[in-house]
């Protein structure tokens, strides 16, 4: 029953699409319907999959390289107090600065191919799993580190087998947070400057008034994210503690 | 840790090793006097209960004892036998048992010295395991267990250590009346030859456990004479209920 709920949505979202379409009379070059779209995902497959694996390989080195980062800077920043201090505002500033404006920037500096929109990834994902892991290092219930002093743990053994342990689910909220904005950041990156991904084929197809095979793009890029987000979720449940 | 002390674990702690413990000085919180001129006697090898109620200080000296932080200011001095100092050489077990619920039952047991870096001592392990009951949870998350249970593996864990002194801050006190009896009794004849500090708001317990039985009030420290007979006392026993009616009535008297 709950299984088949958001299969009824699905449907439920493309009928109403279709009838929009459909009563409206909507050109195919303003709003195509489910149908089109899908004849030209079908006829278009080949070029889709070409592209969205582009996207999907930025998107996937840039959370495994940002996660790996923030997990890192987290880490340091438990373990030494002066870093603390110094870093901890730069840290809590940054996290105003939308990311996603930098991507001119990363462009210029890192040129149209992969690494900009890598470095766009890596700069989402990087700063929600540096806060998030770095809280949950820091609230280490008093017990377990007092448990940890009578046995006689030196620090590097209490972070590594108390605080780290202890800080899993924190960690797992920020690669969640992470993994949600992560495809965005690849195609805006796309956008700005780029040969090859999604992104860049939506532009593609905007302009040649190809809308069925840019809303092709869009689904897909849609159902990449939700997948992405399903696996890092499924990751998340894992790395909870029952109590 | 000082090698060649008894390592039993079944009531075979070496009596040699074990160490008197005494405690003497004031403390104060936020500049008012928590306990003043203290003065605290913990016998070698025996079970001594710390009876009072909440905030009277009494987890205050066993967090003293063990060299974990206050919020109190001390000023006094901890002393064991042998005039070595007494925090690297406890256990310690408090109410929240404290289990890793990353880790397995055997995994916790053994945190002590995972988290020295020292190999565990895998026999002792599975002794422990046996005496406790928890042979067959071994590879169980600590979720999976009652309130029980999990009270075993924390007993377990601090018999790992094999330490002379140990401090139980209140260990049984959310069990319900039958596993609390049952837990009583295992922790007595399992830690018999340490030096046992164990703090309890509960008059019941302190009166079926203790070889001494301190209570402690705002007033200060009072000594109260045992039943006779060996710890763990009958449940019915009528000196036993006797000493935990009068402890219990020294502990509804006023300050």
């Amino acid at each position: 029953m709950s299984a088949r709920l958001p299969l009824l949505g699905i449907l439920l979202f493309v009928g109403l699409w279709q009838a929009v379409v459909t009563l409206a009379d909507l050109p195919r070059f303003i709003l195509p319907g489910p149908l089109l779209v899908l004849e030209a995902m079908w006829t278009n497959k080949e070029l889709i999959a070409e592209h969205a694996l582009v996207t999907l390989a930025e998107v996937l080195i840039g959370i495994a390289l940002g996660a790996a980062l923030g997990c890192a800077t987290a880490v340091h920043l438990a373990y030494s107090p002066a870093s603390r201090r110094l870093v901890r505002p730069i840290l809590v500033f940054s996290q105003a600065i939308p990311v996603f404006a930098l991507a001119p920037i990363l462009t210029l500096w890192l040129g149209y191919g992969l690494m900009s929109k890598v470095a766009m990834a890596v700069l989402i994902i990087y700063f929600p799993v540096t806060s998030s892991f770095f809280d949950g290092l820091m609230q280490t219930p008093r017990g377990f580190l007092d448990l940890a002093d009578t046995m006689g743990a030196d620090r590097r053994r209490q972070l590594l087998l108390v605080r780290i342990p202890s800080a899993m689910p924190s960690l797992a909220t920020g690669l969640r947070l992470g993994a949600v904005y992560a495809p965005i950041g690849a195609v805006i990156g796309e956008w700005v400057g780029a040969s090859r991904g999604l992104g860049y084929l939506m532009l593609l197809a905007n302009g040649r008034a190809k809308i069925d095979l840019m809303f092709a793009a869009l689904v897909v890029l849609g159902l990449m994210a939700v997948a992405l987000y399903a696996a890092v979720d499924r990751m998340g449940q894992l790395m909870k503690h029952e109590s | 840790m000082a090698e060649g002390h008894g390592s039993g674990i079944d009531g075979t702690f070496d009596q040699v090793s074990a160490l008197d413990v005494a405690v003497r000085g004031s403390a104060t919180l936020d500049s008012e006097t928590l306990f003043g001129n203290l003065e605290m006697e913990i016998p070698a090898g025996r079970w001594t209960s710390l009876l009072g109620h909440s905030g009277v200080g009494k987890t205050t000296i066993l967090r003293l004892i063990a060299g974990l932080g206050t919020a109190a200011r001390f000023e006094g001095e901890i002393i064991a036998s042998d005039g070595m100092p007494v925090a690297s050489r406890i256990a310690y077990m408090a109410q929240n048992d404290l289990l890793f619920p990353w880790a397995s039952v055997r995994n916790n047991i053994i945190a002590g010295a995972r988290l020295r870096g020292e190999p565990p001592d895998r026999e002792r392990l599975d002794a422990l395991l046996d005496r406790t009951g928890l042979t067959g949870h071994a590879d169980r998350k600590p979720h999976q267990l009652s309130g029980g249970q999990r009270q075993r593996v924390a007993l377990a864990r601090t018999l790992m250590e094999d330490r002379p002194v140990i401090l139980l801050d209140e260990p049984f006190a959310s069990l319900d009346a039958r596993t609390k009896a049952q837990m009583q009794d295992l922790a007595l004849e399992l830690l018999a030859g340490r030096t046992v500090l164990q703090v309890t708001h509960d008059p019941a317990e302190a009166a079926r456990l203790g070889h001494k039985i301190y209570v402690m009030r705002r007033s200060g420290l009072h000594r109260e004479a045992e039943p006779g007979s060996a710890p763990p006392r009958q449940v019915d026993d009528s000196e036993c209920l006797r000493v935990q009616g009068r402890l219990h009535r020294f502990l509804l008297e006023a300050d």
